[in-house]
């Protein structure tokens, strides 16, 4: 895994986010402010230019600039959260970068955003796409899995966290105010939580 | 989709620059709204933000005895850090800065972020947490902050401009966010400019109850009955969770698409229900303050006085959104 393939990484999570913008931010206006698709294409839009203007020296500079950009261009929560997961991953990570390695970052990430939002997995929000991914990152390199194989087994276990997250009652964001009512609706951070991981899946194969 | 926008992308700026043409008393730099008269040394400032879509809060409430700072974001989403960092850094004038942040996830985690990163400036936040529709437990994000939280700006700002020091300015805004609770109602939906559509459909027939400020759904959804029986739904919600007794402030405001022929029936009733309670209404605001872009609607907020509330609360303001006595 090369610095290269993590900048493939985030244009292709802008690609998706900007294909599904219009998906993200029905599913937010079912349970939440309707802004999640167009917050997060315009942060993304944000990433791909700091990219393009920094000289990129290693694979956790990219995460570093990708985290640090999210948190100041895109407000609301999402922008601290996935600042926070990208920001503490490019802190986490060496070099140079295993699937070990790459998966002990991933898990930092992770406990960093349920920390900064205070959620656990079953609260209906990012973390229940992102602690499966994790846990399925871990798994393939207990087994010894390659790398591709590694990545798409993390993005299948992202789709169906976030699949999961439907029949849940919300507890934390702004979708727990809706109580009872937020049941039946698909949580849009766990579902761009999922394209980010599909999105590496692919630059990957 | 039909709105008085440019673009809607471009949708905050362009506004931002209206309000810096109306008001002479504001300046604005780097999407922050300053009072024009800077910081006056020894005096604790005040920075507060959010989405913008609620106007007049909070560039509105910019001014002498109110915010010394104001940080929009893009509609709905809260400001990010470096816009109130630059707040906070350029309102105080030595003698530290309170934070007044609603109590929504995004905003607190963006103000968290701020007053960490604020270095060499002392900073206290005071989360407003008003909402009596949401149940606050640990299960849950806790209470919004909705309409208390004019209240907090304006009687925290009245102190502050008298020349209190931090910590007593954070007690009382702590103390008005105590003493207050909300509850809000939707006749409709509104519609974020960059989604383009209404945030969720309302049929005719029915309202939603317990909603917050960003034009997420309520509570509940029920049949729309007289401006007599929403009123007392409002007010049995509020008086449940804090017994209406001795003088009351009241605010009813509204989302942002409602006539003043219609807040002043709803105030009516209120006013009639305070009564019944046996508490009295000796303060009273009425208008759009709070608003959820062009959303047909209403909140009741209400705060229970003592003189010393009543004294700030009518102290001299001069704001875009709100003046009198100056």
């Amino acid at each position: 895994m090369e610095a290269a393939l993590f900048v493939a990484w985030f244009e292709e999570a802008a690609r998706l986010v900007r294909a599904d913008r219009d998906r993200l931010t029905r599913l937010d206006a079912a349970i939440g402010d309707a802004d999640h698709g167009t917050n997060l294409d315009r942060g993304l839009t944000e990433v791909l230019k700091a990219l393009a203007d920094t000289a990129i020296e290693s694979e956790a500079q990219v995460l570093a600039t990708a985290g640090a950009t999210l948190i100041r261009r895109v407000g609301g929560a999402s922008g601290p959260l996935y600042g926070s997961l990208f920001r503490q991953m490019g802190k986490a990570l060496e070099t140079p970068v295993t699937l070990a390695g790459f998966a002990a970052a991933f898990e930092e990430g992770v406990v960093a955003v349920e920390r900064l939002g205070k959620a656990a997995l079953g609260d209906k929000t990012m973390v229940d796409a992102l602690a499966p991914a994790s846990r399925a990152l871990a798994l393939a390199v207990r087994d010894g899995v390659g790398v591709r194989e590694a990545l798409d087994q993390a993005a299948r276990a992202a789709a169906d966290g976030s699949k999961a997250t439907i029949p849940m009652q919300a507890r934390k964001g702004r979708a727990s105010y809706l109580g009872e009512r937020s049941i039946g609706h698909e949580d849009p951070g766990a579902a761009s939580s999922a394209l980010f991981m599909a999105a590496l899946a692919t630059v990957a194969g | 989709m039909k709105k008085l926008i440019n673009s809607a992308d471009s949708v905050v700026e362009d506004a931002l620059n209206g309000m810096a043409a109306a008001h002479p008393s504001l300046r604005i730099r780097d999407r922050v709204v300053y009072r024009a008269d800077g910081p006056r040394p020894g005096k604790v400032g005040l920075v507060s933000g959010g989405g913008s879509g609620h106007e007049p809060l909070h560039a509105g409430f910019v001014g002498h005895g109110m915010l010394d700072a104001a940080c929009p974001g893009e509609v709905f989403t809260s400001p990010v850090p470096d816009q109130i960092i630059d707040a906070t850094k350029a309102v105080d004038g030595g003698a530290g800065v309170l934070h007044i942040v609603k109590n929504y996830t995004g905003d607190v985690l963006n103000f968290e972020m701020a007053a960490e990163l604020a270095e060499g400036v002392e900073v206290v936040s005071v989360l407003v947490d008003d909402d009596v529709a949401v149940q606050d437990s640990l299960y849950t994000a806790g209470r919004r902050g909705t309409g208390a939280t004019l209240f907090v700006e304006k009687m925290a700002g009245a102190l502050a401009e008298e020349g209190a020091p931090l910590a007593e300015v954070a007690a009382v805004a702590t103390e008005v966010d105590e003493r207050s609770r909300s509850f809000g109602i939707a006749l409709s939906s509104c519609t974020v400019p960059a989604a383009g559509k209404p945030t969720f459909d309302l049929p005719e027939t029915d309202v939603e109850l317990g909603i917050g400020i960003h034009g997420e759904p309520g509570r509940a959804r029920v049949p729309m009955v007289s401006a007599r029986e929403l009123a007392g739904v409002a007010m049995e919600a509020v008086h449940s969770d804090l017994p209406l007794q001795g003088d009351l402030l009241v605010m009813v405001n509204g989302m942002g698409g409602t006539p003043l022929m219609e807040l002043y029936v709803v105030f009516a009733e209120v006013a009639a229900f305070v009564r019944g309670k046996g508490a009295r209404v000796t303060r009273s605001l009425v208008g759009n303050y709070v608003t959820s872009l062009e959303m047909q609607g209403f909140s009741v907020t209400v705060c229970r006085l003592d003189d010393r509330l009543t004294r700030l609360w009518d102290a001299p303001v001069e704001t875009p959104g709100l003046r009198w006595g100056r």
